[in-house]
């Protein structure tokens, strides 16, 4: 019965509410006005319930008879005196229920209704009359066990406030507001008739109605009163039923309130939105349980995992100093993943390099060295490719129908640099989040530097994203990815002069050019730097990744020495280089290795770095802090003797103009330009014979050469 | 259809928009009646009351990082590596109550960090005590003396739009900028280069301004409206459920709306009058400037600007904890179309 009847009482509860909305919309600011407003949906639901129940006549000295209130009459005088109640009263309800309602009420549904519904009527009743402090409250409660009394003395209650609607102008105005135009005159009429009808109103009643005033009172913020949230949460509670109602009671308040603001037609909820917070609670609970899943027999590997393990808090405890870095709880959980990434992989060294931003998810970003001969070589995509170019041109010379040939030459691919040297000199590992599986990234390739650099991308956080883009980038996100990681590496990383120095065994000689060395090992004469020198002077930083060419390679790589000794037709240039001149390609130098900071170039008058000390106010413990210009994002710190490097950023380049994408090339030339396809004057008579004695004295010429006679015969061929 | 005693508004056309819907569709002399009524009791001011109302809790609502709340709203917004250091988040949470005091502020928000070149401008807003104020705007190269800032000007926004770059750090220095200026004399035009000089204080307000205007935002709900005009902190939000959170309809422009007139009568039949009153990001342009995240296995929601690179947005579902904070080089980023 409960289910059938619910939304119809729900109904029942909110159309008053409803009813009542516009008037405190209008009255907002005035309290006075509310109270009537609000007595509305008590009188319609009274008016509900008692409607269909044919009601005689005898009843109502009863009821009446149960106020025992009704020679206090004081202020109650100044009421007109009124008819008999009953007669005007019965046809009342069915005319309230026509005006706001609208809606014919089933009779068994009333019937339904009415033993619940009359409870909360009750508990107003009792509630206000107890503020009354009469007795009357507790002879209503003696002799309430029957539903038809109660709702009889609350008529009487009510009665006088109709009354005082219609005395005062505003009110009567107010009515306008609320009714639809048409009813307004059958709406008062119905409330004249039992206003004027009441008798005088006793000192209780007047007691309740300042009570009851006090609790309509609107809020000056919301808009709501009371008396409504009140009724609305004993509907409330007495819908749902719930066990233990008065321990609830605070939320169900809280929950009538904000039923306020929820739309009513959101009924369909997703019941599974939390899964997605399951699923990583439970990968990253794999991170927290894997120190004890290893066994203390695995002590040696774990010795090395160890070694190769950064203390990634101890770096972000320096870079909350510089105010940079995640929070100590999603650092603790990186530092647990990058744990669980040395622990699966051979790993010699390990280090968190960075964040990078995407737009759905971010990248983070882990920089390995693999033991030696642990190497896991990549396929060698770039194969692949150029493969399939020779296939094409095949094709073309087989072609019999003489196709126009392209004869565009596509320069010859820079070979990628190996595994532990230049731009792929570590091997770099992704994750979304910690937790979630490590990714490695393909090494990078010198195209993918090269045109990354053109072009300008946010990073979705998918790595099979395709990067859509012109130039076109050869791969997808994770290729691009790579390469910012490598130009990221080349252009911020940098470390306290001394730190490093160049290794010994590694001779000069090795390499072709003078200067240029690619290795270099830890210092252990390092005796670290004053900070405030770090501070103060750039030239105390030095690069310790090699600078990227614009070749995209870290190692400058002759394309014409290959072509020379490999393949002759396929001579080629770099693609920086409009390359007109084949046989000379000038040879790209950057700035060697361990280079201080300070020779880096402006960007268009912006110092490339700015430095400073973490602290002004404690400085002989702050660190010394460099803030990357080019790359925002790329900080670095040292404290005189450790420094660490960091990225946190949307790995873009800072530039102060805005991105222009290249230009279109010009069109490409269809066919060679020649004598044959070039139009010209015919030649005039007299530059015809010119010509034919230049013929004659040349055939002169040629019996003396007999090598000349084909060139005769060509020229006869021309002159016809 | 279920009502409620939500305060609702008309959402009707042109002259009547705002009016309670108790009064529209009614003839003429019953809404003047009504409005005479109420103006004498110096009620019904419209335009004004409302703006200034809009203010006055706009001002007042949850958002930007209250100078109590900043240390969980920092390890909040943390996801996106800019913090704050030991030293300067001390010394902001002294000095920003000194400021309080001094100024005689209702509340003070921490709104961010603009990294210079040479020094990085610490800003806060202050909130006056009668709330109907703007905000005030202070600055501070090391948390600890806070200057106030003039409010901005449309003058500001033209004359500092030339100018590009980094913030330098120092708020006395003077961008120069060359511009052509056509000059009369006797008759004749011609164009002459003048070099104008923008200090950095100016182009530091307009930019504040900007931001504020471009990407602030609040979570849909944390505000309402009241038929009156008047805008309140909704004390019953309690954060937007998951799957709201995910999306950017759920998140409002904290500002004046633009949008929302220019809309049809369609596209605002499914607005709540009382709670969609500001624009949405979901129509921002272009499309897409906003990288919505779901961090910490969907505990926190973060939307950062695409357009103002640096700007967290963040808010814990089903909580009432949001904010935002900016910290970058006060740059836009105008080469956003490229990059999507």
């Amino acid at each position: 019965m409960e289910d059938s009847t619910s939304p119809k009482r729900e109904k029942a509860n909110q159309d008053p509410r409803e009813a009542g909305q516009p008037w405190e919309e209008v009255t907002a600011a005035s309290s006075q006005g509310l109270e009537s407003g609000l007595s509305e949906p008590l009188e319609l639901e009274q008016g509900l319930e008692t409607g269909p129940q044919p009601r005689s006549p005898p009843q109502s000295p009863q009821s009446r008879a149960s106020i025992p209130l009704d020679d206090l009459t004081g202020p109650g005088a100044s009421y007109p005196p009124s008819p008999p109640q009953e007669a005007s009263y019965t046809p009342s309800p069915p005319a309230l229920a026509r005006q706001d309602l609208a809606v014919p009420w089933p009779s068994d549904k009333t019937t339904s209704v009415n033993p619940e519904a009359g409870t909360p009527h009750f508990h107003h009743l009792e509630q206000s009359s107890d503020k009354g402090e009469s007795t009357a409250s507790h002879t209503f409660q003696s002799e309430g066990s029957t539903f038809r009394q109660s709702q009889q003395t609350k008529h009487h209650l009510y009665g006088p406030e109709d009354v005082n609607y219609n005395n005062s102008k505003q009110k009567e105005l107010r009515f306008n507001i609320f009714q639809d135009e048409d009813s307004n005159s059958n709406y008062d009429l119905d409330y004249a008739e039992p206003g004027v009808s009441e008798l005088a109103p006793s000192m209780l009643e007047i007691t309740i109605q300042s009570a009851k005033a006090y609790l309509q009172k609107t809020s000056s913020k919301s808009g709501l009163n009371l008396y409504d949230h009140l009724s609305d949460m004993l509907a409330k509670v007495l819908d749902e039923r719930p066990e233990n109602a008065v321990d609830i009671i605070e939320s169900i308040s809280q929950d009538v309130k904000m039923g306020h603001f929820r739309k009513k037609l959101d009924t369909l909820q997703n019941e599974n939105e939390m899964l997605p917070t399951y699923e990583i609670a439970e990968k990253q609970r794999a991170l927290f349980l894997q120190g004890n899943l290893e066994g203390a027999d695995q002590e040696l590997e774990d010795e090395i995992a160890e070694n190769a393990l950064p203390n990634v808090m101890e770096s972000a405890f320096y870079f909350e100093q510089a105010g940079v870095g995640l929070g100590t709880d999603e650092t603790y959980r990186i530092f647990l993943a990058l744990k669980q990434l040395t622990d699966t992989h051979p790993i010699q060294r390990c280090r968190f390099w960075g964040k990078i931003l995407g737009l759905e998810m971010n990248y983070i970003v882990a920089e390995v060295e693999f033991r030696e001969g642990e190497d896991e070589e990549d396929v060698e995509e770039e194969d692949v490719t150029e493969e399939r170019d020779d296939a094409d041109s095949e094709a073309d010379e087989d072609d019999e129908d003489q196709l126009p040939r392209t004869f565009y030459k596509t320069p010859q691919a820079i070979p990628k640099e190996e595994n532990r040297t230049g731009a792929n000199k570590y091997v770099y590992f992704v994750c979304n989040e910690p937790g979630r599986p490590w990714v490695k990234l393909p090494s990078v390739m010198p195209a993918q530097i090269v045109t990354a650099r053109k072009i300008k991308k946010f990073f979705t956080g998918r790595l099979d994203a395709p990067i859509i883009s012109y130039p076109p980038f050869p791969g997808n996100e994770s290729n691009y990815l790579r390469a910012q990681i490598a130009r990221i590496s080349a252009g911020t990383h940098v470390s306290p002069l001394g730190f490093y120095q160049f290794g010994e065994e590694e001779g000069e000689e090795e390499e072709e050019v003078e200067g240029r060395r690619d290795s270099f090992e830890e210092n252990p004469d390092f005796e670290g730097i004053q900070v405030i020198d770090l501070v103060e002077s750039l030239s105390n930083w030095v690069h310790h990744v090699q600078h990227i060419l614009s070749q995209g390679r870290c190692n400058w790589f002759n394309p014409i020495q290959k072509s020379e000794e490999e393949e002759e037709e396929e001579d080629e240039e770099k693609e920086e280089e409009k390359g007109e001149e084949p046989d000379y390609t000038e040879q790209e130098v950057g700035p060697p290795l361990l280079t201080p900071i300070s020779e880096d170039l402006e960007i268009q008058n912006i110092p490339p770095w700015t430095t400073r000390l973490s602290s002004n106010l404690i400085p002989q413990y702050a660190v010394a802090v460099l803030r990357s210009n080019l790359w925002p994002g790329a900080y670095a710190f040292s404290n005189g003797k450790k420094f660490e490097n960091f990225y946190i950023g949307w790995g873009h380049k800072y530039s102060p103009d805005n991105y222009t994408p290249p230009a279109l090339p010009p069109v490409y030339q269809e066919y060679p330009s020649g004598a044959e396809l070039t139009e010209m004057d015919d030649p005039t008579v007299e530059e015809e014979q010119a010509f034919r004695a230049a013929q004659e004295a040349a055939v002169l010429s040629a019996e003396e050469n007999e090598e000349t006679e084909e060139d005769e015969e060509e020229d006869d061929y021309d002159q016809e | 259809m279920g009502a409620s005693v939500r305060p609702s508004f008309s959402e009707g056309l042109g002259g009547e928009q705002g009016w309670p819907k108790a009064l529209r569709g009614r003839g003429p002399q019953a809404v003047s009646g009504i409005l005479t009524a109420l103006g004498r009791a110096g009620l019904w001011s419209p335009r004004r009351q409302l703006l200034l109302a809009t203010w006055q809790a706009l001002s007042r609502a949850l958002v930007t990082m209250d100078a109590e709340s900043l240390l969980l709203s920092l390890e909040l917004a943390s996801g996106s590596g800019q913090g704050l250091s030991p030293d300067r988040r001390a010394s902001l949470l002294t000095s920003l109550l000194l400021v309080k005091r001094d100024y005689r502020y209702d509340r003070v928000l921490f709104w961010g960090r603009i990294l210079g070149l040479v020094a990085d401008y610490y800003i806060a807003q202050g909130l006056s005590e009668d709330q109907l104020a703007p905000r005030k705007t202070l600055y501070s190269l090391n948390c600890m003396e806070w200057s106030l800032l003039p409010p901005a000007t449309e003058e500001m926004m033209a004359q500092t739009s030339v100018v590009k770059g980094r913030f330098m750090g120092d708020p006395s220095h003077e961008y120069e900028h060359t511009e052509l200026q056509k000059i009369n004399e006797g008759g004749k035009v011609f164009e002459e280069e003048v070099v104008v000089q923008i200090k950095e204080e100016t182009r530091l307000v307009s930019i504040i301004d900007q931001i504020d205007k471009a990407v602030a935002i609040i979570p849909r709900g944390a505000l309402f409206k009241t038929p009156f005009g008047p805008i309140h902190v909704n004390r019953t939000f309690e954060g937007l459920s998951l799957s709201e959170a995910k999306k950017l309809s759920s998140y409002f422009h904290f500002r004046e709306p633009v949008q929302l007139k220019n809309k049809t009568l369609l596209e605002k039949a499914d607005l709540d009058p009382s709670l969609d009153f500001m624009d949405s990001l979901e129509h921002d342009i272009p499309k897409g400037s906003w990288s919505i995240q779901m961090e910490r296995g969907n505990a926190l929601v973060v939307l950062r600007s695409l357009l103002w690179p640096g700007l967290t947005f963040f808010h814990a579902p089903r909580t009432k904890n949001c904010g935002y904070i900016y910290v970058g080089t006060g740059e836009k980023n105008i080469d956003l179309p490229f990059m999507l």
